[in-house]
C-alpha cells in the first residue's frame, strides 16, 4: 500500500514537471516568433530614417550618389496600382460575397467558395505570368493596367470571404425586419443588411489592399517599373516594392539605403490606410 | 424558405393593389414573369460574379496552358525531369528548380511547424485573456510585412549574419556532414529556408490556433474533471485536431512554395542540386521573377510561363487538399 502511494506520488511529480516544461516550450515558441517582427521593425526604421525627408516624396529618382533623390513616382505609382485594383477587385469581391451569403447555401455556392479559398493561395507570382499572358501579350507593352489586374485578381478572395462571413454575422432579425415593412429583398439586403455588415466588409477591403500595396512578384513583368514620371495606365509604372527590390539587389551602397528608405514609406502607407479606415468605419456606423 | 414565405404573400390577391389598378405590371415584369424585378436581376447580378470568379481560376489555368504549348509540345514530361536549363542553346529542364522549390519549403517547414503550433497551443490554451489579444495582433503583423521588405531585410541583416557567424560555427563543428560543406557565402538555401520559416509562421500559427479554438470545450473539461494536467489536456486537443492541424501546415507548405521576392533576394539563384545548405540554390518562383523579363526568344517565354503552370498546379493541389482538411475540421464540431 506504502509502496503504491509512492509510485503514485513520482508519477504525480513526474507528470507536474512534463507539464510546466511543455508548457513553457509553447511559451518560448511565442517569444521566438515575436523576435523577427521586433528586428525586422528595428531594422527598417532605423535603416531607413536617415534618407527619410521631404525630398524622398516629392523629388523623382536620380542617378546614383546625386544627393536629394525622392521616389515620388513610385509613391503615386503604388496608390495608382492600388487603385486600378480595387476598382475591379472591390466590386467584384463584394457582389460574389454577397452572392455567397444570401444565395449560396447550394452546390454552386460551395463550389465558388471553395475556390475562392484555393484561389487565394496561388501564388502571386503566378497571377503575374496570368496578367501578363491576357494584358501584356495582346497590347505588346507592360503597362500599370496589367499591373492594376494582376493586384486585383490578388484582392478578390481576401474581400469575397470576409464579405460574406460579415454579412451572415447579421442577424436574421434584420432581414425579416426590412421584409415585414415591406421592402423588396434587394433593397433590404442592400440597404439593411450591407449597411449593417460594412464596418466589417470595410476592413476586408482594407486588408485586401493593402496586401495588395506590398505586392512585389505580380508587378515585376506587368507595370514593370519607371524611372520617370507616368500616370498614364496604358505605360509602365513605377511602385515601391519594385523600387525596393531593384535599389536592394543593386551594387550601389547609395541605392541600398534608399531601398529601407522606400521600405519604412510603404510599411508607413500601409499603417495610415488601416487608420483612416478605422477612423471612417467608426465614426459613421456604430453597431 | 423566408424567400418563398413573401412571394406567397405577395401573390395574395388582397395584399396587392391589383384590385384597383388591374395592369399594374410592368413591362419586364410581364417579360420576367415575376413579381420582383428587382430581386430577380440583383440575385442574377451577384451569380454573375460568383461564376466570373469561377471562370477566373479555369481561364488562369487555360491561358498558361495555351502560352505554353511551344515548350510543352517540345519537352513534353522531359521538362520536368531533366536537369539542364540553358537559355543559350534552349534546353530548358525544371528538376534542379523543382528540387529547390521543394527542399527549401521542407526545410522552413520544419521550423516553422513546432513553433507554430507551440504558438497556437499558447494563445488558444494558455495565454491570459490580456496577453492573447496583443499576442494575435503581433503575429497577424507579421503576416503583413511585405515580401520584398523580408527579402530586404534578408539581404542585409540575415545574409551577413549566416556568412560571418553562422555557417562559419557550423562548417567548423559539423562540416564532415554533405550539408554543412563548401564555401560559406551566406546566400543560398540556408538562408532562403531560414526567412521562408518566419514567413509561413504566423499562416500556420493562425490557422491552427482557430482550429484548436473550434475544439469543444466539454472535451477539456472532461480531461480537467479526471485529473488531467493542462498538458495533458492540450495533447489530447492536439490529438484530436490532426486533421485540421495537418490540413494548417500544408496551407503553410502551399505558401511557401510560391513565395517568390524574399526567396529569389537570398537564395543565390543558381540552378544546381547540391545537398549543402550553404550552396545557392534557385524556385521556381524566382526563375520567374528573375528571368521573365529577360526571356527574349518564344521557346524561352514559353518554358517560363510552362514553369509557372507547373507551380500554379502544385499549389492548387496542395492547397485543395489543405482546404478540404480545415474545412471538415470546422464541420465535424459545428455537427456534433
Amino acid at each position: 500500500m506504502e509502496k503504491r502511494l509512492e509510485i503514485n506520488k513520482l508519477s504525480f511529480y513526474r507528470r507536474k514537471i512534463v507539464n510546466s516544461v511543455m508548457l513553457s516550450l509553447s511559451l518560448l515558441a511565442a517569444v521566438i516568433t515575436i523576435i523577427p517582427l521586433i528586428l525586422i521593425f528595428y531594422y527598417t526604421i532605423s535603416k531607413g530614417i536617415t534618407y527619410l525627408n521631404l525630398d524622398f516624396f516629392i523629388h523623382m529618382p536620380k542617378p546614383v550618389g546625386e544627393p536629394g533623390s525622392g521616389m515620388a513616382n513610385a509613391i503615386v505609382g503604388t496608390l495608382i496600382l492600388i487603385g486600378i485594383g480595387g476598382a475591379i477587385g472591390i466590386p467584384v469581391g463584394i457582389l460574389t460575397g454577397t452572392y455567397l451569403s444570401e444565395f449560396g447555401n447550394n452546390k454552386f455556392g460551395f463550389l465558388v467558395r471553395f475556390l475562392t479559398d484555393v484561389l487565394s493561395g496561388i501564388p502571386s507570382i503566378v497571377v503575374g505570368v496570368v496578367a501578363y499572358t491576357i494584358v501584356v501579350i495582346p497590347m505588346r507593352h507592360f503597362s500599370a493596367l496589367a499591373g492594376g489586374i494582376a493586384l486585383a485578381i490578388l484582392m478578390i478572395p481576401t474581400i469575397t470571404r470576409t464579405t460574406e462571413e460579415m454579412i451572415r454575422l447579421v442577424p436574421h432579425s434584420f432581414r425579416e425586419a426590412g421584409l415585414a415593412l415591406g421592402i423588396q429583398k434587394w433593397k433590404t439586403t442592400l440597404l439593411i443588411v450591407l449597411r449593417t455588415a460594412w464596418k466589417g466588409i470595410a476592413t476586408g477591403i482594407l486588408l485586401g489592399l493593402s496586401r495588395a500595396a506590398g505586392e512585389t512578384a505580380p508587378l515585376l513583368f506587368t507595370a514593370l517599373g519607371n524611372r520617370f514620371w507616368s500616370t498614364s495606365v496604358f505605360q509602365p509604372m513605377a511602385s515601391l516594392t519594385v523600387y525596393i527590390y531593384n535599389y536592394a539587389t543593386a551594387p550601389f551602397e547609395d541605392w541600398n539605403k534608399q531601398a529601407w528608405t522606400a521600405a519604412l514609406v510603404l510599411i508607413l502607407i500601409i499603417s495610415i490606410f488601416s487608420l483612416i479606415f478605422r477612423i471612417i468605419t467608426r465614426s459613421k456606423y456604430k453597431v | 424558405m423566408l424567400n418563398s414565405n413573401i412571394e406567397d404573400a405577395q401573390n395574395i390577391p388582397a395584399l396587392k393593389d391589383s384590385e384597383n389598378e388591374p395592369d399594374n405590371k410592368s413591362f419586364i415584369q410581364r417579360i420576367f414573369g415575376k413579381s420582383n424585378v428587382g430581386d430577380f436581376i440583383f440575385e442574377k447580378l451577384t451569380l454573375l460574379f460568383a461564376v466570373l470568379v469561377l471562370l477566373l481560376v479555369v481561364l488562369m489555368a487555360y491561358q498558361m496552358y495555351v502560352n505554353s504549348q511551344l515548350s510543352i509540345s517540345k519537352f513534353g514530361w522531359h521538362f520536368l525531369f531533366s536537369s539542364t536549363w540553358d537559355p543559350v542553346t534552349e534546353v530548358y529542364g525544371a528538376l534542379p528548380v523543382i528540387y529547390g522549390t521543394v527542399v527549401s519549403s521542407i526545410l522552413a517547414l520544419l521550423i516553422a511547424v513546432p513553433l507554430g503550433i507551440g504558438v497556437a497551443v499558447f494563445l488558444s490554451e494558455i495565454a491570459p485573456g490580456w496577453l492573447e489579444k496583443p499576442l494575435s495582433f503581433l503575429t497577424e503583423l507579421l503576416a503583413g510585412i511585405p515580401s520584398v521588405v523580408y527579402g530586404l531585410w534578408g539581404i542585409f541583416v540575415l545574409v551577413p549574419w549566416l556568412r560571418d557567424s553562422i555557417e562559419p560555427y557550423l562548417s567548423d563543428h559539423f562540416g564532415k556532414l554533405p550539408f554543412f560543406q563548401g564555401a560559406p557565402y551566406g546566400f543560398g538555401m540556408l538562408a532562403a529556408a531560414l526567412i521562408l520559416s518566419v514567413m509561413v509562421l504566423p499562416i500556420i500559427s493562425s490557422i491552427s490556433r482557430d482550429i484548436l479554438r473550434s475544439v469543444p470545450f466539454t472535451l477539456r473539461e472532461a480531461a480537467f474533471g479526471i485529473g488531467a494536467t493542462k498538458w495533458e489536456v492540450t495533447k489530447l486537443v492536439l490529438s484530436n485536431a490532426r486533421s485540421g492541424l495537418l490540413g494548417a501546415i500544408m496551407l503553410g507548405l502551399g505558401r511557401a512554395i510560391g513565395e517568390t521576392m524574399a526567396v529569389t533576394m537570398v537564395i543565390g539563384n543558381r540552378p544546381i542540386i547540391s545537398p549543402s545548405l550553404f550552396d545557392p540554390s534557385y524556385t521556381m518562383a524566382s526563375v520567374l521573377a528573375n528571368e521573365f523579363t529577360e526571356a527574349t526568344s518564344d521557346m524561352y517565354l514559353s518554358a517560363l510561363i510552362e514553369l509557372a503552370l507547373v507551380l500554379f498546379i502544385i499549389t492548387i493541389i496542395i492547397n485543395i487538399f489543405a482546404q478540404l482538411l480545415v474545412w471538415s475540421m470546422n464541420r465535424k464540431w459545428k455537427k456534433g
